[in-house]
């Protein structure tokens, strides 16, 4: 083959290419991911990110060390009652930032192993699906926030 | 001479205050809240009977002399009962001076079972230190939700459950009158604006 026969460094760049290549097969990228800090011997807590597939994909399971089951959760009002339930996927539509907040679809990382303590970092795996049925995994070092956070950045912001 | 008169006047201006205290909150006419519901004309959780995470037993009562506002929620929440914690913190550092001191968050759990006091109790003072939680058995806050028309219901998730549940908060005055209710979407600049309003005329 010709590239066999080419300079060394002409194949690494070739290589260095078709590792930029390969993910960008399906990619999603995970921003602004947080876990929620627990007090001694609660339970539960919840993580959250905003997730970006660049083809249509969905976001299948989370998993983590720190709890011993992890389920994606949506949060819904009817009149003045929050109902919380599990769902099998969250659709990722393609260059749509989708976020995981507090009201509206979360990861609930329940029975705990240990108190979840501000500061620390939690690791999250992700299995993200393509519309091909490719799948990949994502790990996340999800940075530990205080009880009290909200979501996002901008505290002014709560509708 | 004058300092004195001043002196004077502000001891009879406290003791008329004073007795505002004493007699109780200002009739609700002309109680006009911006963004929650008047509940002047409701009755709810007046019995209420529970304990403290010190294991006190606590009613409406024990809160006469200051403003509570109680909701409902569980510590395995992961989403909204923090944001209402987060929510109520703000709205105490958004309250200033007497108003401030006035406001006492009360949470009741609606997961008697998981929520033990000392989870509890480490859950609320993580928010604000000055936050308080009550608890009781499962049948005691069966008949409390009752009470508060709280609608609360297990949803099993894994091996284990979550609790759906109403999300209003209910404001009452120095003297333990409903008076206010707020829903989960308000800021807590909009609730604080409607307890100013309160405690204007309390």
């Amino acid at each position: 083959m010709a590239v066999s026969l080419q300079p060394i460094k002409r194949g690494l760049a070739a290589l260095a290419m078709m590792g930029l290549a390969l993910p960008a097969l399906a990619q999603t990228t995970v921003s602004d991911a947080w876990v929620r800090a627990s007090v001694p011997h609660q339970q539960s807590t919840g993580a959250f990110m905003t997730l970006t597939a660049d083809s249509d994909s969905k976001l299948l399971s989370v998993a983590s060390p720190i709890a011993k089951t992890v389920q994606v959760h949506e949060m819904s009002m009817k009149g003045d009652v929050m109902s919380m339930r599990e769902v099998k996927a969250v659709e990722l539509p393609a260059g749509k930032p989708v976020t995981l907040d507090p009201n509206g679809y979360h990861v609930m990382l329940m029975g705990l192993t240990q108190q979840v303590k501000e500061g620390e970092q939690v690791p999250l795996t992700l299995t993200i699906e393509d519309a091909k049925g490719a799948r990949q995994t994502l790990e996340v070092q999800a940075p530990v926030r205080p009880l009290g956070a909200e979501a996002g950045h901008d505290h002014a912001h709560m509708h | 001479m004058t300092d004195l008169l001043t002196r004077r006047a502000v001891v009879a201006g406290m003791g008329v205050l004073g007795l505002g205290l004493l007699a109780g909150c200002n009739p609700a006419r002309g109680l006009e809240f911006k963004y929650g519901k008047n509940m002047s004309n409701e009755i709810l959780g007046r019995k209420f009977r529970l304990k403290d995470t010190q294991g006190n037993e606590r009613t409406l009562s024990s809160f006469y002399g200051s403003m509570p506002m109680i909701f409902f929620g569980f510590t395995q929440c992961p989403a909204v009962c923090p944001t209402a914690m987060a929510r109520a913190a703000q709205i105490r550092k958004l309250l200033r001076g007497r108003d401030r001191d006035l406001f006492q968050v009360v949470l009741i759990t609606l997961d008697p079972e998981r929520d033990t006091p000392e989870v509890l109790d480490a859950y609320v003072k993580a928010f604000d230190p000055s936050f308080t939680a009550l608890t009781g058995t499962p049948e005691e806050i069966a008949e409390v939700a009752k009470e508060f028309r709280v609608f609360y219901e297990k949803v099993p998730a894994g091996d284990t459950y979550t609790i759906s549940h109403s999300s209003t908060s209910y404001v009452y005055d120095t003297r333990g009158t409903l008076r206010l209710s707020l829903g989960h979407s308000l800021t807590a600049k909009e609730c604080a604006e409607d307890l100013v309003t309160l405690m204007e005329i309390c």
